[in-house]
């Protein structure tokens, strides 16, 4: 085929997809009436609550190992009393909004896409337009907002977590002392560095929950289906999240 | 009450529905009968409003049914489907008073739901139970008794009974046509199954070919030479 057609296709394709899925997150957010308060709820706990281990597990292994790399490292070039504030630094404007949103886009994409593709095979959806309720309104609204206000507080709790593990080798193994350490971390870190990440945090939420409920709600027919869907959720949350990450940061520091 | 006037669907160019006439009145029970492909389930996804069709029109008491009228038919509509679909996420009864929930409290939704539940035989200990709890018998029941939750006017049944054994197929419907009877609705029901359309069913209607074959009263199906292949390549229970 001539690779002119070839690209010119392809860029079609990829338009329309842009543009659904972007229509799709605006009927997602703004479809506010009725507000299933009961969902949203149910969707704070599961999104937020419950992922709270995964994401402070990964910070805090996260923090510790930092501090050991930039230990090791800092010591070429007599630089190792920076540890405290390159770990805050990493953690709050990047490593904790990045690995914070992986952990989620791999727990909670392919939950949401899971649950919803299978409600689709099983005719739960249709059930819900028979019982006069949008599913839009009552799957995705809810997982949206409750994305996007649990994963920034999760980037939080993170933050918090993985400075605490850098802390921990800091006074622990690498010889600090505990009162500079922490007086070091907070004279260096600025508020800008964490609103910075905690809107970091707002996006990432909004891709996990808008992938996983758009391939949940374009699943495929049986099991198979469901798997593929579920599949494609955390691959594209995943490279959604860096890639979204790599444009706010340039945005926000540049 | 519904009339459905030359409906046309097709998936991929592939006609499923080639211009499909039918009507029911108040408080009848209508058996939509036909092999697996002959577009049942696309017909009732397009009087759903599920799937939009290519042709034709569907009046709702009078009205063409569209997306002004919809909203009124589907406050007046129940329907059992064929896997019953019960919200995997909400207990027995938050399923049967899904609808209630969203116009009056809890307290009161669960009544009426555990009273729905004791009209389709289970009990208010079933009520808490999660749906991946039930039987595929109960949860055909559960099923009804959210369909009949809020006394619709129209009840659609879609493959009944499908996926039960002989026992429990009969006793749904016995249910069904209890509930027919005792509410006055207007019944419509999927179905491949004999023994559901002589027991729910005052007419029947075969669709064949994307087309209504032949329609008549239930006790003249029988005689009816459209009929004869179809019924006796159906299995009896």
């Amino acid at each position: 085929m001539n690779p002119v057609r070839l690209t010119g296709r392809a860029a079609l394709l990829m338009t329309r997809g842009i543009g659904a899925v972007t229509l799709f997150t605006l009927r997602g957010l703004f479809r506010l009436r009725p507000f299933y308060r009961r969902a949203f709820a149910a969707q704070l706990v599961q999104i937020g609550w419950l992922s709270l281990p995964v994401v402070g597990l990964t910070a805090l292994f996260t923090g510790a190992a930092l501090a050991l790399q930039i230990h090791s490292g800092g010591a070429r070039f007599q630089a190792s009393d920076v540890v405290p504030a390159i770990v805050a630094i990493g953690m709050v404007r990047e490593l904790g909004p990045v690995l914070g949103g992986l952990m989620v886009a791999a727990r909670v994409a392919s939950s949401i896409a899971a649950e919803i593709g299978t409600m689709k095979v099983t005719e739960q959806i249709d059930a819900l337009v028979t019982l006069s309720t949008d599913p839009m309104r009552w799957l995705v609204t809810p997982r949206l907002w409750a994305a996007m206000l649990t994963v920034p507080v999760l980037v939080g709790v993170g933050d918090i977590i993985g400075i605490m593990g850098g802390w921990l080798v800091g006074t622990q193994s690498l010889g600090f002392n505990s009162t500079a350490y922490l007086a070091n971390t907070s004279a260096y870190l600025e508020r800008w560095d964490v609103v910075s990440g905690l809107l970091k945090g707002v996006v990432f939420g909004l891709i996990v929950a808008v992938c996983g409920c758009w391939f949940g709600i374009h699943s495929g027919r049986g099991a198979a289906g469901v798997g593929r869907a579920t599949k494609s959720a955390v691959v594209a949350a995943a490279v959604g999240i860096l890639a979204a990450n790599f444009v706010l940061t340039g945005l926000f520091f540049e | 009450m519904i009339q459905i006037h030359g409906l046309h669907k097709s998936f991929g160019g592939k006609p499923v529905l080639s211009g499909v006439d039918l009507a029911v009145g108040q408080g009848e029970s209508l058996c939509v009968i036909g092999q697996s492909g002959t577009g049942k389930s696309v017909l009732l996804k397009c009087i759903l409003g599920l799937t939009t069709p290519e042709a034709g029109r569907i009046l709702w008491r009078g009205s063409p049914l569209d997306q002004a009228t919809r909203p009124d038919f589907l406050a007046r509509f129940g329907m059992l489907f064929q896997g019953a679909a019960l919200f995997d996420s909400l207990t027995v009864w938050q399923n049967v008073a899904f609808r209630l929930r969203q116009r009056m409290p809890d307290v009161q939704a669960r009544a009426i739901a555990i009273e729905k539940l004791g009209r389709v035989g289970l009990g208010p200990e079933t009520a808490d139970l999660m749906p991946a709890e039930l039987s595929g018998g109960m949860a055909k029941r559960a099923g009804l008794a959210r369909a009949i939750a809020d006394d619709p006017a129209v009840i659609f049944f879609d493959e009944p009974t499908t996926g039960l054994d002989p026992i429990r197929a009969r006793r749904i419907n016995g249910l069904i046509r209890g509930i027919v009877t005792e509410t006055g609705a207007t019944a419509i029901t999927i179905t491949h199954d004999m023994d559901s359309v002589r027991a729910i069913g005052d007419r029947v209607a075969l669709l064949q070919d994307g087309r209504i074959a032949w329609e008549g009263p239930v006790p003249a199906m029988d005689r009816a030479a459209p009929l004869a292949g179809f019924l006796g390549n159906t299995p009896s229970l």
